[in-house]
């Protein structure tokens, strides 16, 4: 144990109480950071698995094509005006024309884990009850499977039923709920002038509220013939092995398919911008404390080099230099704040596992019954190095102030 | 006896001079103080209050630097070398008592006396925990090594003081007013000791003094007024 450590924790107890309060700011800095930091990013990632979980990492669509304009140059008199063509922008074509030679050209990307090809349409849909709006998905069920939690979404009924009958279909459970049929009804579905008649298999929940009340997934051939759609798809879902690339391969492949590429965090902004807002928006506010303990910090410490000036000069005169000085006063900043992480990560801790048992009834952009918190090494990170940060430099300044001291200053001062 | 050498001098100073204050209340304190310190010899510096005594101290202790003027200790010119250069010497050649004991009063006597033995560090912790009980039990406090500065009297205290100003075995002790701050009695038990120790380890003492009774029994007397030294 160094002698400046040593000292330090000695005159730790010299301001006991302020020193207890400091520590409970530290604590609590920490402890809250966590906290908040644990369920604002629990509750993003729980929303991203339910957005990746339904319409995967990457949604390829509309076919793109460049529009070119004429432009006249020159003056506009008889001798000098021509004209030269100019990409103006893009036009969009709805749909994939050709979407097997796009599936074949999205399984060259390294990064792609599934591909499913969606036919789309509007259709009304009717039980014995009422009828309502609803969109029609025709998927292939193990390609949509493969880019999808759709047999984890399942709440009533089973994919083996749904499977093993052409016609059978998948319901959202607000739409079903809506129609009052269960697993086993039959439902009359209407698109333009085609009326069918189809069996509910299954009923599924993503937790989105605009999915699970209007999308009804039938198989692909069924869903052709319904909605008069006997080639191409409305879009293609693709699902990536590491997801957080979804950006550049969105990129990449609307450059080589030239269809329009949208990724996760492309479609998802709006809400993904609205949790990362909270995050930090909380972050800040529960760092306040961690201030508040930079500024107690501050306040001890100044407190104790004005109550040991005539200690700091009998070490000065002992041969301690200015940097032993700094040293003890950053030992003591340096011990409360360990203490002061420690407590404050156990405080993290245990609130986050008891909000993580808290109920809490959600519905709309996901579904929970309880408080989702993520669990990161990187929170407990976090809010330590910010408190490092705060009460390390407000320590630094009364502790250059006591390595400052001229010995014989203070020893004249006390002497006379 | 044999005559002084040059060898004999650990402390020199020429020509000291010292401003304290600012503006308009700027004094003179010290003018042109000479003086030299010899091992084993003891030094009484007397005379009125404010006349530059402790002012003179604090500049030969290396704790405040002069404007004009040399301070030499053991052969080196201290006076105007940077404070790291000066930190050190403080720590290694000289050994500092004063009238109010600056103990720390959080620490045992035992580790009061050890801490300029962890800053020198030339000792191994048991070395200077056994030096530290062997200047403890010189100074009569053997059986009070582990109590806290708060436990102990003013007497008892200063001696502590003394024996934490001897531990690195200093080229020169520097005590002001040692005995001021303690009755008759305990003012003869800490002036035998300070003197006896250093005498058997040949280290030069210089102190400052109000009382005449302990100036009179000092090796020699230096009777300063107005920031001068005076017959």
């Amino acid at each position: 144990m160094s002698t400046t450590f040593r000292i330090a924790l000695r005159f730790l107890t010299a301001r006991r109480r302020a020193m207890l309060m400091s520590l409970a700011c530290i604590v609590l800095g920490v402890g809250l950071f966590i906290v908040t930091q644990s369920t604002t990013t629990g509750f993003e990632e729980f929303f991203i698995r339910t957005v990746l979980g339904t319409n995967g990492a990457i949604r390829v669509e509309d076919r793109i094509q460049p529009t070119i304009r004429t432009m006249e140059v020159g003056n506009g008199s008889e001798t000098a005006g021509y004209t030269i063509e100019l990409k103006d922008g893009v036009r969009y074509i709805e749909g994939i024309e050709e979407p097997e030679q796009v599936i074949k050209a999205l399984r060259q990307f390294a990064n792609v884990a599934g591909i499913s090809e969606v036919v789309y349409g509007s259709a009304d849909i009717r039980s014995s009850f009422k009828s309502d709006e609803a969109r029609v998905y025709g998927i292939h069920l193990a390609d949509h499977l493969s880019v999808s939690d759709l047999a984890r979404q399942i709440v009533r009924g089973d994919l083996a039923g749904f499977r093993d009958n052409p016609t059978g279909l998948l319901l959202g459970v607000r739409l079903a709920d809506r129609l009052q049929v269960q697993v086993g009804d039959s439902v009359l579905l209407r698109a333009g002038t085609e009326l069918r008649r189809y069996r509910v298999s299954g009923v599924y929940e993503t937790g989105i509220g605009d999915i699970d009340k209007v999308r009804v997934f039938m198989h692909m051939g069924e869903a052709r013939s319904l909605l008069r759609k006997a080639t191409g798809a409305s879009f293609i879902q693709v699902d990536l092995y590491d997801r957080e690339r979804a950006p550049q391969d969105a990129a990449r492949m609307q450059s080589v398919l030239e269809h329009s590429v949208t990724s996760w965090q492309q479609r998802e902004k709006t809400w993904l911008d609205v949790f990362r807002a909270l995050r930090i928006s909380t972050g800040i506010t529960v760092s306040v404390f961690t201030l508040i303990a930079g500024l107690a910090m501050y306040n001890t410490l100044a407190l104790i080099v004005m109550e040991k000036t005539k200690d700091i000069a009998i070490l000065r005169s002992m041969g301690y230099t200015r940097r032993d000085i700094t040293r003890i006063f950053l030992w003591q900043a340096a011990i409360v704040l360990t203490i002061g992480a420690i407590l404050g990560s156990g405080l993290g801790w245990g609130v986050t596992e008891a909000v993580s048992r808290m109920p809490i009834r959600i519905r709309g952009i996901f579904t929970s019954d309880h408080f989702v918190v993520s669990r990161s090494v990187w929170h407990y990170v976090s809010a330590t190095g910010i408190s490092i940060v705060m009460v390390m430099v407000a320590s630094l300044v009364p502790a250059r102030r006591a390595a400052r001291l001229e010995p014989g200053d203070v020893i004249r001062g006390t002497a006379q | 006896m044999a005559s002084p050498t040059t060898d004999d001098i650990v402390l020199r100073c020429t020509g000291l001079h010292r401003h304290l204050g600012q503006g308009e209340g700027r004094v003179h304190v010290l003018r042109g103080v000479s003086f030299e310190a010899r091992r084993g010899e003891v030094y009484a510096v007397v005379g009125p209050s404010g006349c530059g005594k402790s002012t003179l101290l604090y500049l030969l202790g290396l704790l405040d630097r002069p404007d004009k003027g040399e301070i030499w200790i053991n052969g080196r010119l201290m006076s105007n070398t940077l404070d790291e250069a000066r930190t050190a010497a403080r720590g290694e050649h000289i050994g500092f008592v004063f009238q109010f004991h600056f103990l720390m009063l959080e620490f045992s006597a035992l580790e009061n006396v050890m801490m300029p033995m962890r800053k020198l560090g030339r000792l191994t912790p048991a070395k200077m925990a056994e030096r530290a009980q062997f200047l403890l039990e010189s100074v009569g406090l053997g059986e009070k090594t582990h109590r806290l500065g708060t436990q102990l009297s003013g007497g008892e205290q200063q001696r502590v003081a003394i024996a934490r100003a001897l531990a690195n075995e200093p080229a020169i002790i520097l005590a002001d007013e040692p005995t001021g701050n303690l009755d008759v009695k305990n003012s003869a038990v800490v002036f035998d000791l300070l003197t006896r120790l250093a005498k058997e380890n040949g280290q030069a003492i210089v102190l400052v003094t109000h009382n005449p009774e302990i100036a009179n029994r000092c090796d020699h007397i230096l009777s300063m007024r107005d920031g001068q030294f005076v017959a």
